[in-house]
């Protein structure tokens, strides 16, 4: 069973990166935009789990857990906030909540 | 020992006395300020006495007695300590301080009475005597100079007294800064005089002069410069020739002012000085010529100013200049004791001229212009008593004090190292023109018809707490010059004897020799001399009365015929108008057009302004930035996401 190589993780973590900055930015939803951050986290977490492996180290394996209870609360702090802002503006279209400016 | 001991004491009771009147004075009634006021210079007065008796119990090695109380400064070599010095000289000088202050401050309760502030008058004065008495108990230069400055302060606060005037508050800053300008030699010569000697102590400092071996010797020059500096602060505070401007207009000051400061006390900081330092001076030729020459001019120049005056005060205050010249011109030829004489007693007979002057304006109601006089004699017979005396003391008429102080000062100036038939003459004709104008004040003022409304004015005599204070000084211009009367008259020269310590152990050794020569023809001359500035002041009497009481159409038309001298000397040889025109007008200007519009306006508000609108426009831009549309916010944070990262990449790979 031949081992697959690191870069195809890197270029895999890369790629789902990617496709998260361009979520990100793009879409409208502020659900869709949260779960854009969600897959740019889990991408590098990918990353990290690729390097621990390759150099034989459980650091990374390390900041994987961190990031995964990082994620964990901001998702729980993250959604709190979506359902008040729905309760009180009826829409979760990012481009209609633009009151906080000069 | 216990005064010598706490020389604290005498400056401290001022101090206190000041603090308390000036702190809660604004609630006290008169009698709590009189006392308070005068308590404390009252008991300084008594310290003084107590010192003296002292002081007369230490041996000859143990003087000049110096007491250190603690540093005050230490950086690097530079140490001054707060110590204060007992001597001779400050003895006398102390000794004026505290008596004039004294009789001051109880003619004050008269003169001030009716005046608001009243409180505030009595804790400048007593602030006046605590910095006096520091400059003269002081033990080194840099303290003297604490004490020189305060004095200037309590003189710029009460010539300003009445700070509603607006030609007061001229005049106090008119002498706030004419005297700085000499104060900035003075600093400088204090300096110079630390670079040379590493000290500030008078004792130290003499005592290098004395000890120190041939090649380590000052240079004359070294020595010439640092003088010279030091004398342009005495100039500056003793009103000499070229900064005597501001003592005239320093007469808008309470009149008790004029006496105590502007005549008795702080106006002679200068000649204390310079006798002070005349180890140095003794050392300095040049600078001793120097200061000859300028109280020689100035005493004679400020006569020729005074002649003309209408104000009696005005009359009072060149006279002031005119006797401080005389004391300059005793000093710089070599005879301190008589200038320190002439301090004295000029003290105690300009003092009482400036009382009785300011009785004699409190009797016409405030009006001190001579020509609305006349004929007070009469009607202010202890005024006119007095001040007679004190005239008859100023003019040298033989038998009152300032007979044997000037005439003292003629006989150096003629006789002295110098030998300079120059400065004798000018001091000569000064003494005249001194005889004439001081029996002109007198015979306008007190002789005559008089020249005011009578249903208008209602002439009395001033109380006793002021005419008091006039008969004691009256009594010392009377009394007060025969401690030093010369043998020619069957007197010891006691005051020259007392003083002559400070001056003789750190005199140099070649002056000693000469002044021994200079003793016995001296003698002979004295008496040919003698008879010069009496015949010259009865002369200006005579004068004086031929065109005062005799025939008092004679000056108009004297006036009218000698136009051009008269109006000369009438506008005070248009020197104040030539500082204007010279100093103060390029400065306003300067000040105005390159200061103000130039440097102010261009440069600094415009740097300060430039700062705030650079601010404020690249915020007027940036904000746009916070638009609101977060998705526009996650568009930066990416770009500066891949900004850090390229950035980081190329560091990178540069550091590889």
């Amino acid at each position: 069973m031949s081992v697959v190589p690191i870069s195809y993780y890197l270029v895999l973590s890369a790629v789902l990166f990617g496709l998260g900055i361009v979520a990100f930015v793009v879409k409208r939803n502020i659900i869709t935009i949260f779960m854009a951050i969600e897959l740019m986290l889990n991408a590098v977490n990918l990353a990290f789990v690729a390097f621990a492996r390759a150099h034989n180290q459980l650091d990374g394996l390390v900041f994987v857990f961190f990031v995964i209870v990082v994620a964990a609360a901001e998702s729980a702090v993250g959604l709190a906030i979506i359902i008040t802002v729905y309760q009180n503006r009826q829409t979760l279209n990012i481009e209609r909540i633009n009151l906080l400016k000069f | 020992m216990f005064i010598l001991d706490h020389l604290w004491i005498i400056i401290a009771l001022p101090l206190l006395g000041a603090a308390i009147n000036g702190l809660l004075g604004k609630n006290f009634s008169k009698t709590i300020v009189n006392s308070v006021g005068i308590g404390s210079i009252a008991l300084a007065f008594l310290s003084y006495a107590e010192a003296v008796r002292e002081f007369a119990q230490l041996s000859a090695d143990q003087i000049p007695w110096v007491k250190t109380y603690f540093t005050w400064i230490t950086a690097g070599q530079f140490r001054v300590n707060f110590s204060l010095q007992v001597d001779q000289l400050t003895i006398v000088m102390l000794g004026v301080v505290t008596f004039v202050s004294l009789l001051v401050h109880i003619y004050s309760t008269g003169y001030m009475a009716h005046e608001e502030g009243y409180y505030r008058f009595f804790s400048y004065l007593n602030l006046f005597v605590f910095f006096m008495l520091t400059l003269v108990l002081a033990a080194n230069v840099v303290l003297m100079f604490v004490g020189w400055e305060g004095v200037g302060l309590c003189s710029y606060l009460l010539i300003g007294f009445w700070f509603l005037k607006q030609s007061a508050i001229s005049a106090g800053k008119k002498a706030f800064i004419t005297t700085r300008i000499g104060d900035f030699g003075f600093t400088v010569g204090i300096l110079l005089l630390f670079w040379t000697f590493k000290s500030v102590d008078f004792g130290t400092i003499f005592k290098q002069l004395v000890s120190g071996s041939p090649d380590a010797a000052v240079p004359t020059g070294v020595l010439t410069t640092i003088c010279l500096l030091l004398f342009t602060g005495a100039i500056g505070k003793s009103a000499q020739l070229p900064l005597y401007v501001w003592l005239p207009d320093a007469m808008e000051g309470p009149t008790p002012v004029s006496a105590l400061i502007h005549a008795a006390t702080m106006v002679t900081a200068g000649v204390y000085m310079v006798a002070r330092m005349n180890p140095l001076f003794s050392r300095a030729p040049v600078a001793m010529f120097v200061v000859a020459l300028i109280g020689a001019l100035t005493a004679f120049f400020a006569a020729t100013i005074g002649l003309v005056q209408t104000d009696i005060k005005k009359v009072l205050a060149y006279s002031t200049v005119s006797q401080l010249g005389y004391m300059f011109l005793g000093l710089g030829v070599g005879a301190y004791a008589s200038g320190v004489f002439h301090l004295m007693t000029h003290a105690f007979f300009k003092g009482l001229l400036f009382l009785a002057a300011g009785s004699v304006i409190h009797a016409m109601g405030g009006d001190q212009e001579m020509p609305h006089m006349g004929g007070l004699r009469s009607k202010i017979p202890i005024t006119f008593w007095t001040m007679f005396i004190a005239t008859l003391a100023i003019t040298g008429i033989p038998g009152f004090a300032g007979f044997f102080s000037k005439d003292e000062i003629l006989d150096a100036a003629f006789s002295g190292p110098l030998h300079s038939t120059g400065l004798w003459l000018l001091a000569l004709i000064g003494a005249g023109l001194t005889s004439f104008y001081m029996f002109r004040l007198i015979f306008l003022t007190f002789f005559g018809e008089p020249r005011y409304d009578e249903h208008k004015v209602h002439v009395h005599e001033s109380p006793h707490n002021m005419t008091v204070p006039l008969i004691i000084l009256a009594i010392f211009s009377t009394v007060g010059g025969w401690v030093a009367a010369p043998h020619l008259v069957g007197g010891t020269d006691y005051f020259e004897k007392f003083l002559h310590p400070v001056f003789a152990i750190y005199a140099p050794a070649s002056a000693e020799g000469s002044a021994e020569a200079l003793e016995t023809p001296g003698m002979i001359l004295l008496h040919a001399l003698t008879g010069w500035p009496v015949l010259i002041a009865l002369a200006g009497l005579l004068v004086a009365w031929w065109f005062y009481v005799k025939s008092p159409e004679t000056p108009k038309k004297l006036a009218d015929s000698l136009r051009a001298p008269y109006t000369l000397l009438l506008h005070k040889y248009y020197v104040d108008e030539l500082y204007n025109a010279a100093i103060i007008q390029p400065l306003l200007w300067i000040s105005t057009n390159v200061l103000w519009h130039v440097v102010d306006e261009t440069v600094i508000d415009g740097t300060v302004n430039g700062v705030a609108r650079v601010a404020r426009e690249s915020g007027s831009e940036l904000r746009e930035i916070q638009s609101g549309n977060a998705r526009s916010y996650a568009t930066w944070v990416v770009i500066g996401a891949v900004g850090v990262t390229v950035l980081m990449i190329g560091l990178w790979g540069m550091v590889r």
